[in-house]
C-alpha cells in the first residue's frame, strides 16, 4: 500500500518538474542513477540520431513533450518529420506506421497506453506480426510498439489491464518487459535496432524511478540481447520469476524471505517472447521450486506458460508445486483498497515462496 | 491586441501583461497574435512565444491558471467591415442566417467517360489522354487474359483443385487501366480483386496460378489462401484479408516517400463496402494532413458481397466523401478503359506535383459472384447480372473501340484467345503437378531470423515424420 502512495507521490510530483537529462549527465560520482524516463529518453534520443530512418508517431509525443514526458526534448531536436503527433485513432496511426514499416523506415510508434492498442490490435497482429511470413520473406517490418502497460494507480479498469500474455501469444512478434533503468535503455537499443516488429511493455509507476546505471550502460551503443533473461538476486532455495514493476516486488519479497532463512533466486524475465526457458529452468534445477509473479489476469497467463515449461522440461527436479501469483481475475476496481486487493503485494510474494519450501505461512 | 506591442525586458511587465488575458501562441509575431493550439491545461509552455525564452516554466505555471479566468476575445474585423469568426483551424465569415447544409446536392456528381456503350468516343469529348495502338493492344490483350484466366480458374475451384477463387468479371478495365497509367515505380496496395494490375506488371499465368495452388514454386511459399498475391519485385504489396487495413498503410507509405522525394505514389485501391471500415475515415485522414502522394481508388461495383451500396451508406456514393477529409475527388466510368486511363494519369500527376492524396470512385458492376463461396444469384436478379454481363461489358466495349481504330482484327481476337487457354491449360496442370512446399517453409519467416525454438521445434518434427511416415501424408518434402 505504501509503495503504490510513494509512487504515485513520485509520479506526481515528476510531472510537475520536467526533468532534464542534461543535468544526469554532469553527475560526476561513481554510481550513476537515472530515471526510466531518462533512459527511455536516451535511447530513443540516440537511435534517432544513429539511423535517420527511425521516427516517432503517437497521441502527444511532440508538441506535449509526450503524455509521460518520454519524448521530452525529441520534436526540437529532430523536427516534425520525424516526430509526428498524430490524431487520435489508434487504428489509423498504427496502420499509417506498419506502412512507413512495409516501405523500409523504422516506426516507433507510441501507445499512450497498451489498453488504447486494442484499438489497433488487429494492424498490430494482421498487419505488422505476420506480415513477413505471409509475405514469404518480401516484406519486413521493423516496427516498435511501445508504451505503458498494466496496472498503475487509481486509473480503473479501462486503463489496468497488462497485455503481456496476449501480444507473447502471437507468433511473429517479440515481446520485451523492461524493469531497471538498464534493461529500459538496452531492451529499447535492441528493439529499434530489430527488423522483427517489438512490443515493448513500459510501466507508468516504474517511470520516476532511479536506477544506478554503469558507464557500460549509458554508452550510446548499448544494447541488450532480446530473449535472454537476467538474474537479478542469485540464490539457491527457490526460484521467483518475474517481470516489469514485479520484479522490485520480487527483490523485496527476497530480502524478506532470507531473514527467514530462504534464499531466493530472482529472475527478472526481460523478455516475454521469445522467453529464456533455459534460464528459467537452469534456476528450478538448481532450486527446485518456482514462483510465477504477475499483475496481469492468471488465465492463460505468462505465469501458465512457465509452468508448462518447467514441467515439460524440468519436472523431475521439481519439489514442490510451482506457485503462481497473479493479479485478482477480475476487470481492476478503482477505489484504493479494492484496488490494493486486486493486485499482488509483496507478502503475497512471500507467502508463496514459503509454501513452497514446505513453511507455515502464519 | 495592444499590451503586444509593448513588450519590455521585465518580468514583471511579463507577467502583469499577461493577466490581461490576451494568450499569446507560437504566433505571436503574427499580427494580432492568436495562438495556434488549442488550449490545453499543462500545454502552457507551447503557448508561450518563443520571443521569452527565460519565462517558460514560471510563465507556463502562471498561464494554467489563467485559463479559468479568460475574458472573451476581441473579434478582427475584416476589410469590409463585417465581423470573421477567427478560430483555431482559419477564419470563417459568419452569417445570420440560420442554413444546414443539406446532405445531397441537388443532382448526383456526375460520372466522367469517354467512349460510349458502343465503343464509339463521345461526341464532343476531347478531354482525355490518348492512348496509342501499343498500349491499346496490350491493355486489351491484359483485359482478355484477365477474363479467360479467372474463368478457368473458377472452374477449377468447382472442380475441387484450388480452394478458393474470386474473379475480376465486370471490373477488368478497372484494374488493369490504373495499371497501365502508372510507372513501375508506383506502390500498389490493393485490396484483393485487383488481380489485373498485377497482370500488367508482368506476373505470369504460371505465378498466379501457382500462388492458387500453393505449390514450392509460389513466390509466396504457400503461406496465403488463393487470390492473395504479393510480389515486392512488381511493387504490388501482398493482399492482406481485413478490409481497409491497406488505407492508412498507404498514408504511411506514401508519406515515406515524400520523405525519400520519390518521383512515385502510392495507389491503395478499396472496394464500396471497405469505405465503411474506421480505417478509411482514418486513412484518408491521415493522407491529407501529411500531405501524402496516395491515390484512393474506390472500386465501387455495387455490391458488398450480399449488401447492396444503399444499405452501406447513404451519401451520393464514394466520391463526396473525398472533399470531408480536403481531398480532390472525380467519379469515373470504370467499365471505360480510357476513362480510367485518363483520370489515373491525371490524379498520379496531381498526387505527385502537389504531394497530396487524389480520391478516384470507380463505377464498374460486379458480374460475377463476390468469391466461389458466395451465390449471387440468391440476392439479386438474374436479369441485372445478365445485363451487365452483356450490354455493359468492358472488355467488349473496349474492343469494339480499338478494332474501330483498325488495330484489332477477329482474327487476332481468335488467336489470342486460343492462345490464352492453351498457355492456361498448360500452366494448370504444371501447377497441380509441382510438389508443394518443403516443410522447411513452416518455419521460416516467421522472425528475421530463424528463432531458437523453431529450429528445433523442426528438428524434432523431421525426426518423428522420419520415424512415424505412416501417420503422415506424403507430399510433405523433407527437402
Amino acid at each position: 500500500m505504501l509503495g503504490i502512495v510513494r509512487q504515485k507521490m513520485l509520479e506526481q510530483s515528476l510531472k510537475k518538474i520536467p526533468p532534464a537529462v542534461s543535468v544526469l549527465r554532469s553527475y560526476s560520482s561513481a554510481a550513476k542513477q537515472m530515471t526510466i524516463r531518462d533512459a527511455l529518453n536516451s535511447a530513443l534520443d540516440e537511435e534517432m540520431s544513429a539511423d535517420s530512418k527511425v521516427f516517432l508517431m503517437g497521441e502527444e509525443v511532440g508538441e506535449y513533450q509526450g503524455a509521460y514526458k518520454i519524448t521530452k526534448g525529441l520534436l526540437d531536436k529532430y523536427g516534425p518529420e520525424r516526430v509526428l503527433d498524430t490524431p487520435i485513432t489508434e487504428a489509423g496511426f498504427t496502420g499509417v506506421a506498419v506502412g512507413a514499416a512495409y516501405y523500409g523506415v523504422k516506426p516507433v510508434v507510441e501507445f499512450m497506453t497498451f489498453n488504447f492498442s486494442m484499438q489497433a490490435i488487429d494492424h498490430i497482429i494482421n498487419s505488422a506480426a505476420k506480415t513477413n511470413y505471409m509475405s514469404s520473406g518480401q516484406i519486413s517490418v521493423p516496427i516498435v510498439f511501445r508504451g505503458p502497460n498494466g496496472a498503475a494507480a487509481g486509473v480503473g479498469a479501462q486503463h489496468s489491464q497488462c497485455y503481456a500474455a496476449w501480444y507473447a501469444s502471437c507468433p511473429g512478434l517479440k515481446v520485451l518487459a523492461p524493469y531497471s533503468s538498464e534493461d529500459a535503455r538496452g531492451l529499447l537499443k535492441a528493439a529499434i535496432r530489430d527488423p522483427d516488429p517489438v512490443v515493448f511493455l513500459e510501466n507508468e509507476l516504474l517511470y520516476g524511478e532511479s536506477f544506478p546505471v554503469s558507464d557500460e550502460v549509458l554508452d550510446s551503443s548499448f544494447c541488450l540481447p532480446i530473449g535472454k533473461a537476467k538474474i537479478e538476486r542469485k540464490g539457491k532455495d527457490v526460484t521467483i520469476a518475474a517481470y516489469s514493476k514485479m520484479v522490485g516486488y520480487a527483490l523485496k519479497a527476497a530480502e524478506t524471505l532470507e531473514k527467514d532463512g530462504i534464499d531466493a533466486e530472482v529472475i527478472n524475465l526481460r523478455s516475454i517472447r521469445p522467453l529464456d526457458r533455459s534460464m528459467i529452468n537452469a534456476s528450478v534445477r538448481k532450486t527446485s521450486r518456482l514462483v510465477t509473479v504477475e499483475e496481469a489476469f492468471p488465465q492463460h497467463g505468462v505465469g501458465a506458460e512457465i509452468c508448462v515449461s518447467i514441467v515439460e522440461e524440468s519436472f523431475a527436479y521439481l519439489d514442490a508445486p510451482v506457485e503462481r501469483i497473479a493479479g485478482a481475475d477480475v476487470p481492476m476496481p478503482y477505489a484504493a483498497n479494492l484496488e490494493r486487493m486486486a493486485v499482488p503485494q509483496v507478502e503475497d510474494i512471500v507467502r508463496a515462496a514459503k509454501r513452497t519450501c514446505y513453511r507455515s505461512v502464519s | 491586441m495592444a499590451s503586444w506591442g509593448r513588450r519590455s525586458s521585465g518580468m514583471v511587465h511579463h507577467i502583469k501583461a499577461l493577466s490581461k488575458v490576451e494568450l499569446r501562441g507560437k504566433a505571436g509575431a503574427m499580427k494580432g497574435g492568436w495562438w495556434r493550439y488549442p488550449l490545453q491545461p499543462g500545454v502552457a509552455s507551447a503557448l508561450v512565444p518563443r520571443s521569452w525564452p527565460c519565462v517558460n516554466t514560471m510563465a507556463s505555471l502562471f498561464l494554467v491558471q489563467r485559463f479559468k479566468s479568460s475574458l472573451p476575445q476581441k473579434q478582427v474585423e475584416d476589410d469590409d467591415g463585417d465581423q470573421d469568426l477567427d478560430f483555431p483551424g482559419g477564419k470563417v465569415a459568419y452569417t445570420s442566417e440560420m442554413k444546414f447544409i443539406s446532405g445531397s446536392y441537388d443532382k448526383r456528381i456526375p460520372c466522367y467517360r469517354v467512349l460510349g456503350d458502343d465503343g464509339e468516343l463521345i461526341k464532343g469529348g476531347s478531354d482525355f489522354e490518348k492512348v496509342n495502338k501499343e498500349l491499346a493492344v496490350r491493355m486489351y490483350s491484359d483485359m482478355v487474359c484477365l477474363q479467360i484466366m479467372d474463368t478457368f480458374m473458377y472452374e477449377a475451384q468447382r472442380q475441387g483443385r484450388i480452394s478458393f477463387y474470386m474473379t475480376s468479371f465486370g471490373e477488368e478495365a478497372a484494374t488493369i487501366s490504373p495499371a497501365a497509367a502508372l510507372t513501375k515505380d508506383d506502390i500498389i496496395l490493393p485490396q484483393y480483386r485487383e488481380p489485373g494490375a498485377l497482370l500488367w506488371r508482368g506476373f505470369t499465368l504460371q505465378e498466379f496460378v501457382n500462388q492458387c495452388f500453393g505449390n514450392k514454386d509460389d513466390g509466396g511459399k504457400g503461406r496465403q489462401m488463393p487470390v492473395h498475391y504479393g510480389s515486392s519485385k512488381h511493387n504490388f504489396v501482398t493482399v492482406s484479408s481485413p478490409i481497409a487495413t491497406q488505407l492508412p498503410q498507404a498514408a504511411g507509405m506514401a508519406y515515406s516517400l515524400k520523405m525519400d522525394k520519390k518521383d512515385a505514389c502510392v495507389v491503395a485501391f478499396i472496394g464500396d463496402g471497405g469505405t465503411s471500415e474506421g480505417d478509411f475515415h482514418a486513412g484518408l485522414n491521415f493522407a491529407a494532413v501529411l500531405e501524402a502522394p496516395v491515390i484512393f481508388v474506390c472500386r465501387n461495383n455495387g455490391w458488398a458481397i450480399s449488401t447492396p451500396t444503399s444499405d452501406q451508406f447513404r451519401s451520393d456514393g464514394v466520391v463526396v466523401k473525398g472533399q470531408a477529409y480536403g481531398i480532390p475527388s472525380i467519379r469515373v466510368d470504370g467499365t471505360d478503359a480510357l476513362a480510367v486511363y485518363s483520370a489515373i494519369r491525371a490524379a498520379r500527376s496531381m498526387a505527385i506535383n502537389e504531394q497530396r492524396p487524389v480520391l478516384v470512385e470507380s463505377l464498374a458492376y460486379r458480374v460475377g459472384h463476390h468469391s466461389t463461396s458466395d451465390d449471387s444469384t440468391k440476392y439479386r436478379s438474374l436479369n441485372e447480372i445478365e445485363h451487365w454481363k452483356t450490354d455493359r461489358d468492358p472488355v467488349n466495349k473496349f474492343r469494339k473501340w480499338v478494332e474501330l481504330n483498325g488495330w484489332w482484327s477477329e482474327r487476332d481476337e481468335a488467336d489470342l484467345r486460343s492462345s490464352i487457354k492453351k498457355q492456361l491449360l498448360k500452366v494448370i496442370q504444371v501447377a497441380e503437378g509441382t510438389e508443394k512446399p518443403p516443410l522447411t517453409e513452416l518455419f521460416t519467416d516467421v522472425y528475421d531470423l530463424p528463432p531458437s525454438n523453431l529450429v528445433e521445434q523442426e528438428k524434432l518434427l523431421r525426426q518423428t515424420v522420419n520415424k512415424y511416415s505412416h501417420d503422415f501424408p506424403s507430399d510433405v518434402s523433407l527437402h
